[in-house]
């Protein structure tokens, strides 16, 4: 067991972890922060998409050992309090989700990918939310949300 | 008092602010006490059956509790009977850990369960498994020539087999002048909801279990698990109030249920098994399809014959089956037909729904037909449909409830712009890029199953509607509330839909887009009765007003009850609550489908859609640009949702066209690309503009609401539009599913 600290939404957490646990796995099953999700848990969903130190990540490939210290902000930290966040409501408004399996994973990745700054264009949008699967094939409304709050600059 | 009604209204889901804060619960996600976890132990062949199963090492691993297997598993059921659900196709339903027989490839042969996940997972490593292997089929394609008719039973009765055939189709055919002789088809492709399939039993002591299940029927996995293990029907419960996607799979109970129930009623402790995406591969999929189609028409591009015969794999042990053969009659009039289906047993587990079971199959080869007999008959695809456009059903020649088949084809080609096309393959061009416009027919039947609700006014005067019925992400929960809101006059605000949970009133399994129409009318009938009891509870208040009112006297709105001739003469349902002791004032009732009166018509929900692809001329990359689909289904309780339902499935259809297959290696007898890297779905660079026509469809017959569902609609023409327009760009007729860009090389 190694003793590690995450910080996550803003609270400290300190737990025993065996080293094969995945970043996920402490987040869903010690923490009991179940907002994050396994589709996969191969890195191949996107499903798993947590801020790490405000970049995102999937937290299925991260061991929660090697990131001891870090800040995540999973999905049940995304907004303030009881007002959501402007990304949040948009997806509620452009019905961005069905089954809403994705819909965490989607929202934490959007966040990181605005905060890059590299997409300028409604296609670049898409191409570098391209790792977070729908399988409800909400794919439309998901990046309408984006572009509404990207354009907005993050309006409320 | 005047309420807009909710009904029609693009109302946002109501349980989004759960969706996107993380707050919703699936399956696998309910925090339980001294939970174990179980990991899945997989057969790695195909066939035959265990020699040696040693467990030692695992379970001498610490914090391993128990591995389960065919040696050492309790009793459970041995009638077969016990295990048939209530979508079980006829045969036997493959019953995980009971003998040593291996029949098919990932069959679960142990079940291992520890004190926390990773321990679980590791020890399923450790469990050895020797085997005895023997010669198996999985190739649809090398077996056609075994194929023979399904068996029948209980499911027979919603998927009949093909009718009869019709004139002399073979005869038709020679004489007619243009014909076309197409072979189709596809590999089995898996739902791959986002959520993985997990179960969590809560072991409650006393026979009592309470069960977080991810399922599309809390009813029939609570009767499934009560007839399997012997327990009473009341003290089985099955929750599902948060379902991540299905498309078909959890129509049935899945393994998972099983292994965990069993794991959770021997050890007497809570348990939670979930499967890993690779463990959804061996497990209910779309079944590979072989198809052929013989189409003709007359020198006037009517239609004069139609053979379509359909063969499809099931597994050794289950024969399902799926109406495909005979869609083609339910859309255009032909006189010579020949419809046949056909099953092969291969040694892969049972297939099962998968979103528009059938009808994508078959719409798909039927509309790629229709497209090149069209070009036969040097007629325009659309105007060919035209000329054969059927008022009414021509395979049994009753009328419809109601089509707006016609309006689709206008509104899409309209909006799509397909008089600008050149039907000269090849002619339109985008820079790099060859452009193809393709277009197809859609239909599904409208169903519709009895259920039951209860109703119920609080001390608050509000409504609480409470059905076992799930929401896999359809819009259940909130075009639901919208329905009984409108049927009492109350806001939506003042109703709150309660389901997901075996304990509340009836309700089949989620399916074939049935459940706006079954849960609805539910609904309807029991808000009926409701109305009735608060007059007569409103009544028994003294020197009540509404002391000679009969029924039809009164109305109802914002949660008052008051007298039509004199509105100004109402009680509020709270007074109604408090005269009647404080006691909520509830009913229960069944809404069915009106059989008697529908026999006389045919059910269908139509639909056009109009595509766009651009082939890159050198790399033969296929995108499609842009879409188009109208929709007929009736009545639509909430437009937001319903576009949200058909762009998903137009999704799905793209997908099915140009992405999604499950490569079988017929050599080792399993799926190859057993995971989401390699099983292709769309992400959202392949998706581009998707748009959504909901035809103006009044059906005063169908049902109560005029509603027809639209799960499945948005899905069946999509295939054949994109195969067409690939045609279109190309002169390339591919007909095989999925068309990848080497087909095009
Ligand atoms: S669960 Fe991490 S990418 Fe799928
Ligand atoms: S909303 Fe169901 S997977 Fe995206």
């Amino acid at each position: 067991m190694t003793t590690i600290t995450l910080n996550v939404n803003k609270q400290t957490h300190t737990l025993e972890v065996l080293p094969w646990v995945s970043l996920l796995d402490a987040l869903r099953d010690r923490l009991k922060l179940t907002g994050t999700k396994k589709g996969c848990d191969h890195g191949q969903c996107g499903a798993c998409t947590v801020l790490c130190d405000g970049t995102r990540i999937l937290s299925c490939l991260s061991l929660a050992v090697m990131k001891n210290g870090s800040e995540i902000t999973t999905v049940e930290g995304i907004a303030d309090g009881d007002a959501l966040h402007p990304l949040q409501k948009a997806f509620i408004e452009h019905d961005a989700f069905q089954c809403g399996y994705c819909t965490p994973g989607q929202i934490c990745s959007a966040i990181g990918m605005l905060a890059e700054g590299k997409a300028r264009t409604r296609d670049e949008v898409k191409e570098l939310m391209s790792g977070n699967l729908c399988r409800c094939g909400a794919n439309t409304g998901i990046i309408d949300a984006i572009m509404e709050v990207k354009e907005g600059g993050g309006r409320e | 008092m005047k309420i807009q009604s909710a009904v029609g209204q693009p109302v946002s889901r109501l349980e989004g602010k759960l969706k996107v804060t993380g707050a919703a619960k699936y399956a696998a996600e309910y925090d339980v006490p001294d939970l174990l976890y179980g990991y899945v132990v997989h057969a790695t062949i195909t066939k035959g059956r265990i020699t040696r199963l040693d467990t030692g090492a695992a379970k001498a691993l610490q914090g391993v509790v128990d591995v389960i297997t065919h040696e050492n598993r309790p009793e459970v059921a041995s009638a077969d009977l016990k295990y048939i659900d209530m979508d079980a196709p006829p045969g036997l339903v493959f019953k995980p850990l009971t003998d040593p027989e291996v029949r098919y490839n990932g069959q679960p042969v142990a079940l291992v369960l520890a004190e926390d996940f990773e321990t679980a997972r590791y020890a399923s490593g450790l469990v050895e498994v020797e085997y005895e292997t023997q010669a198996f089929e999985t190739c649809l394609d090398h077996n056609l020539d075994n194929a023979r008719e399904p068996g029948k039973g209980f499911s027979t009765m919603l998927k009949p087999p093909p009718p009869k055939p019709t004139g002399n189709f073979e005869q038709a055919f020679r004489d007619s002048p243009f014909k076309v002789d197409a072979e189709f088809r596809h590999g089995s492709e898996h739902h791959n909801p986002m959520e993985l399939f997990a179960t969590t039993t809560v072991y409650e002591g006393d026979g009592k279990l309470t069960i977080y299940d991810k399922t599309q029927g809390t009813v029939n996995n609570q009767l499934f698990v009560a007839n399997v293990f012997g327990l009473r029907y009341e003290d089985v419960r099955v929750l599902a109030p948060f379902v991540g996607g299905a498309f078909g799979s959890g129509l049935r109970p899945q393994y998972q249920l099983y292994l965990s129930v069993m794991a959770a009623l021997h050890l007497k402790r809570n348990v939670r098994v979930v499967l890993s995406r690779k463990q959804m591969f061996p497990f209910p999929h779309r079944p590979q399809s072989y198809q052929r189609l013989r189409f003709a028409a007359d020198a006037n591009g009517s239609l004069t014959a139609m053979n379509h015969r359909a063969i499809s794999e099931t597994s050794q042990f289950e024969d399902y089956a799926e109406v495909v053969a005979e869609w083609s009659h339910k859309l255009y009039p032909s006189p010579n037909t020949l419809f046949e289906y056909k099953l092969v047993s291969l040694d892969l587990y049972t297939p099962m729904d998968m979103r528009a079971p059938g009808g994508a199959t078959a719409l798909h080869a039927i509309e790629c037909t229709m497209d090149e007999l069209a070009y036969e008959a040097g007629i325009d695809p659309l105007e060919f449909r035209l000329r054969n456009y059927a008022e009414t059903d021509p395979s049994t020649g009753k009328p419809f409830t109601s089509k707006a088949l016609r309006e689709c084809y206008m509104r899409a080609a309209e909006q799509f712009g397909w008089k600008e096309r050149n039907p000269e393959p090849g002619s339109m061009v985008r820079g790099n890029k060859l452009v193809g416009y393709g277009m197809a027919t859609g239909i599904w039947d409208a169903y519709q199953f009895p259920a039951r609700t209860e109703v119920i006014i609080t001390g608050e005067g509000k409504m609480i509607v409470n059905s076992a019925v799930t929401d896999i992400g359809t819009g259940t929960l909130t075009v639901m509330t919208q329905v009984a809101a409108d049927e009492l006059g109350l806001p939506i605000e003042d109703v709150t839909f309660s389901y997901g949970d075996s304990k509340k009133p009836f309700s089949m399994f989620q399916g074939g887009s049935a459940m706006t129409a079954s849960t609805g009318v539910a609904i309807v009938v029991a808000v009926k009765a409701l109305k009735k009891k608060l007059l007569k509870k409103a009544k028994s208040i003294a020197g009540s007003p509404f002391d000679r009112a009969g029924n039809d006297d009164v109305a109802f709105k914002y949660g008052h009850m008051f007298l039509r001739k004199q509105p100004s003469v109402s009680v509020s349902f709270a007074e109604i609550v408090a005269a009647n002791g404080g006691k909520p004032v509830k009913t229960t009732n069944m809404g069915a489908p009106h059989v008697l009166k529908l026999r006389k018509y045919t059910k269908s929900s139509h639909s056009a859609a109009f595509v766009e692809v651009e082939v890159d001329k050198d790399l033969k990359t296929i995108t499609v640009t842009r879409a188009v689909s109208a929709v007929a289904a009736g009545r639509i309780v909430n437009p937001k949702t319903a576009r949200s339902q058909i762009a998903g499935s137009m999704v799905w259809g793209i997908s099915k066209a140009l992405h999604e297959e499950s490569i079988l290696d017929e050599n080792l007898g399993k799926y190859m690309n057993a995971n989401l890297g390699e099983y292709h779905i769309p992400v959202h660079a392949d998706i581009n503009e998707l748009e959504v026509i909901f035809a103006d469809e009044r059906d005063d017959l169908i049902n109560e609401l005029g509603v027809k569902g639209v799960g499945e609609i948005g899905l069946v023409a999509m295939p054949a539009a994109i195969a067409n327009a690939v045609f279109h760009a190309t002169g390339r007729r591919i007909r095989e599913l999925p068309i990848h860009f080497d087909k095009l090389l």
